[in-house]
């Protein structure tokens, strides 16, 4: 059974582990288990308290609903990487430990104290996408993902009368599960309309399985009779102190339609949360969507010796990638422990290379449709920590010399709250640019991605770094 | 097995294993917090512990995330206005 | 900032000004700053006179109804020592700032708390300066772009500046050439390049800072405050990590602790142990921020000259070609001033403060001329 340390003192002995696993998610199983399985000593460092990350977000024992099982397709695969985690001698899997930095060499600095390891993985997963709409700022208006983890993790719906809507494979999953929960989803409105795929048929037929996945879900969708329109997104969230109604609509505004619900959960799309690696100076790549995600080599290293990413940090994919990327990473680290000349093998490889094609094509049929900006209203809140309008970020750009997202984020203080621009950050690099029509700035699409905190520090833990230097 | 907790002053029951906003949610409350500068109602939006739009006071402790907290028996849960630290 | 106060001044003696920025507005040092308007931390001589002005340049501004776009606070300084040794250098020091203008009153430990009431126990004593302010730099460098008037060119590169028979006449950047018959050097860090490009040559030097920022609090924490240790700290030039964090609350709420001093090039590489350092020291000032969130940090670049004086003036070698650069951490509280002297430089007037201690050409005389 493995050790679940409570303190790194006791789990770490002051000794360097051979590699740190950061992120309990599908990749971060993966590696720490396959990396344990071939002989090294792993710490697989969590910020929550337990296994699984997002997509095997569970419930805590006790808590159950007659349609509980029914939210996880595949929950064996959990169960079979959960065994091999925590049968593991070689494991210590360290909860509840929040890294706020990581130093090359590599010290991962935690909110409970440095943890040393000769390499790292990188597995910390995604965080959703959302941009700005009048009311978005209302209680009842949730991104999907957080639904999702609403209802996975606790059994709670976010609402009775529910609408799902912006773009992406996340959102069908989503109105799948609100629907099995009980409650009446509305309506799923997709912005980008779907016939899309067929343009690209090779990778899709190359992934039977993802198409089984997605067929299952269709076939719960009638059954649940969930009207499913595209073309459509949410313009408007209307309602006094909590949502009320939405108005959803062409993104040029024409169809507009009022549809009264308690709670709209809202999304376009995931991005790769990668600001750790940023911070250590790993390469980063555009991807066709604007999202910015780590390059990696086919073994899954970054730029810098020693440091892996797997899963979403290296692109949004999914969870099929996340697991095999994990199992890559994991052999690679310990084939090049061993100084072994195979890494890891090719078939994995191969199969990571199809499911990769299959999620570019994904999220290249999903783009945030440009057209939200012409939803705003001047009081539109761009930043919701800071409050502050969209109004405000006009005048920067407009008024003040703003030309980048960074003096816009300077002049306003869009994205200087306590999320350090992850809500905002994608809107701001568009609004950056006085020309609407002109796809945000690379630059601008990286500083969003990059915050030299990963996560609010106490100050004391802070302090605490330069008392044991004394 | 139930928990009982404290929502500005009124007893309510949760799941154990719920986290703070979940039980909350769960209570019928849909916002715990009011903002700095114009004093809007906030609860839960992204429910992964990134967005900190969830923010509430739990114990007098502000700044609590209420979307990964998870709610103990006995817990006092207050709406926190502004910064929480008044 | 520097430049946008020179843009400020020159149109206001007349000038018609274009303002060129490779970047954006407060793209540079500025955007990196805490803006603080100091007086408390500096020896008489040159600087503290540029400082003095300024403060009086500030006011002026804030009474023209300009301050509250920039979150101008004259809110005054507060340097506390922690022993007995350092209160009596602190002594010392504020004795000699006083015979220069400076206004600092001793404030005996037991009123400490009337000051800052979460003021850790046991300081030994300290100074009260109030004509310390404090603005949102970035914000002050737009405003006051913005009220000059200027035409303003951002993101345009400059590649050369136009000089024949000895003088200036325009210069060239990649969105075309602009004619001018004068032309000021406030590009910062990159001055050095500037004055270059134009055959001649600037010291300059990157001195890197780290600065800390609180998640929002209500006002905890009412002056500037810091400890006495950062006096000898500014006027060092040891390559070796040091810092003196002033502790300051600002109008948006979070607390700025900073800067951190070191001075290593352009590396943005985060230094945790700068970052540990600033943070012991805030919590030593101020015991209860040990459990306040720190939400992130910035690192700047502060230009300095081997002397830590700003070149403020008149090119040796081309006619016509002014020099605004090298304020080190300085440039935001010393802006205004600089901008009236480049101004009255520029139209041969007598300046405000002795222009001398400034003159670009003084590194000359220690090697070749270019």
């Amino acid at each position: 059974m493995t050790a679940v340390a409570d303190t790194v003192a006791e789990s770490a002995a002051g000794n360097r582990y051979d590699v740190a696993v950061i992120g309990a998610g599908p990749a971060g199983m993966a590696a720490a288990a396959a990396a344990a399985e071939n002989g090294l000593h792993v710490a697989l460092i969590e910020g929550g308290r337990q296994l699984g990350g997002q997509y095997f977000r569970h419930p805590a024992p006790g808590l159950n609903e007659p349609w509980a099982s029914q939210l996880h397709h595949g929950w064996s695969r959990f169960e079979t990487l959960a065994t091999r985690v925590e049968t593991s001698s070689r494991i210590d899997v360290l909860f509840e430990h929040q890294v706020w930095a990581v130093e090359a060499g590599f010290n991962i600095l935690t909110d409970r104290g440095p943890i040393a390891a000769a390499h790292v993985v990188l597995a910390t997963g995604s965080y959703e996408r959302v941009v700005p709409f009048p009311g978005w700022d209302l209680p009842g208006v949730f991104t999907a993902g957080g639904a999702q983890a609403l209802l996975k993790g606790n059994l709670v719906l976010p609402g009775r009368r529910v609408v799902v809507a912006g773009t992406g494979p996340l959102l069908l999953p989503v109105a799948a599960s609100l629907s099995v929960a009980g409650a009446k989803v509305l309506g799923l409105f997709e912005a980008n309309h779907i016939r899309g795929y067929a343009k690209h048929p090779l990778p899709l037929l190359k992934n039977p399985a993802k198409l089984l996945e997605g067929a299952d879900f269709a076939r719960q969708f009638l059954r649940a009779r969930v009207p499913l329109r595209s073309g459509l997104m949410v313009v408007e969230a209307q309602g006094t102190d909590a949502l009320e109604a939405v108005i959803v609509a062409r993104p040029d505004g024409t169809h507009r339609r009022r549809i009264a619900c308690d709670a709209l959960a809202v999304g376009y799309g995931l991005a790769p949360q990668i600001d750790l690696a940023l911070t250590l100076g790993c390469e980063h790549k555009l991807l066709t969507d604007g999202t910015v995600a780590l390059r990696v080599d086919t073994n899954q290293r970054t730029s810098l010796p020693g440091c892996y990413a797997v899963g979403e940090t290296a692109g949004i994919a999914g969870v099929e990638s996340a697991l095999v990327e994990g199992e890559i990473a994991g052999l690679a680290v310990a084939a090049g422990v061993a100084k072994s000349r195979n890494g890891s093998p090719a078939a994995l490889r191969r199969r990571r290379d199809r499911l990769r094609a299959f999620a570019d094509v994904l999220r290249a049929r999903h783009p945030v449709p440009p057209a939200w900006r012409d939803h705003l209203a001047p009081d539109t809140l761009v930043c919701r920590c800071e409050e502050v309008p969209a109004r405000a970020v006009a005048e920067a750009v407009e008024d003040l010399g703003a030309t980048d997202a960074r003096t816009v984020k300077l002049l306003t203080r869009a994205g200087m709250g306590w999320c350090q621009g992850r809500v905002c950050g994608y809107a701001v690099a568009c609004l950056a640019r006085r020309d609407p029509t002109e796809p945000p700035n690379p630059a601008d699409l990286l500083a969003a991605a990059k915050r030299p905190l990963a996560r609010p520090v106490p100050l004391g833990v802070l302090a605490e770094q330069d008392r044991r230097n004394k | 097995m139930s928990v009982q907790f404290t929502f500005d002053g009124h007893p309510l029951t949760a799941q154990s294993g719920q986290t703070v906003g979940g039980a909350l949610l769960a209570a019928g409350v849909r916002s715990w917090r009011t903002t700095r500068f114009q004093g809007r109602p906030r609860g839960l939006f992204c429910g992964i512990g990134v967005c900190f739009d969830c923010l509430v006071t739990v114990n007098g402790e502000p700044n609590v995330r209420a979307c990964l907290a998870p709610i103990a028996d006995g817990d006092v849960v207050t709406t926190q206005a502004g910064d929480g630290r008044g | 900032m520097v430049g946008a106060a020179c843009a400020f001044h020159l149109a206001r003696a007349g000038c018609s000004v274009t303002v060129v920025d490779r970047g954006a507005v407060a793209g540079g040092t500025s955007g990196a700053g805490e803006g603080n308007l100091l007086v408390s931390d500096k020896e008489p001589g040159p600087e503290l006179d540029l400082a003095l002005r300024s403060q009086e340049l500030w006011r002026e501004l804030d009474a023209q109804g300009l301050g509250e776009g920039f979150e101008y606070e004259a809110k005054g300084g507060l340097v506390v020592a922690f022993t007995a040794a350092d209160l009596s250098a602190l002594r010392t020091f504020a004795a000699t700032q006083r015979d220069a203008g400076v206004l600092a009153e001793e404030v005996a430990a037991e009123r400490l708390s009337e000051f800052e009431p979460h003021l850790a126990p046991g300081v030994a004593g300290g100074f009260w300066y109030p004509q310390d302010a404090q603005v949102m730099p970035a914000l002050a460098a737009a405003r006051l772009l913005r009220a000059s008037g200027a035409e303003v060119r951002l993101g345009s590169t400059v590649t050369g500046l136009a000089v024949s028979g000895g003088a200036v006449r325009g210069v060239r950047t990649t969105r075309g050439e602009i004619p001018a018959r004068y032309v000021v050097n406030a590009a910062g860090l990159w001055s050095g390049a500037l004055a270059e490009l134009a055959g001649s040559r600037l010291p300059m030097q990157p001195r890197r800072g780290f600065v800390l920022v609180t998640e929002p609090l209500p006002p905890l924490i009412r002056h500037k405050v810091y400890s006495a240790a950062y006096v000898s700290d500014v006027a060092s030039s040891d390559a070796a990590l040091q810092s003196s964090g002033v502790v300051e609350g600002t109008p948006s709420g979070p607390v700025l602790i900073g800067a951190s001093r070191e001075r290593v090039g352009l590396d943005r590489t985060p230094s945790y142990d700068a970052l540990g350092r600033l943070a012991a020291q805030a919590a030593e000032l101020f015991p209860f921020l040990e459990r306040v969130a720190v939400q992130r940090y910035y690192c700047g670049f502060r230009p300095y000259l081997p002397d830590h004086l700003p070149a403020i003036g008149p090119d040796a070698h081309v006619a016509g070609l002014f020099h605004a650069a090298g304020h080190e951490g300085a440039g935001i509280g010393l802006a205004p001033a600089t901008g009236e002297m480049i101004a009255a430089l520029v139209a041969g007037e007598k300046t405000v403060v002795d222009a001398a201690p400034f003159r670009p050409e003084r590194f000359y005389s220690e090697e070749a001329q270019p």
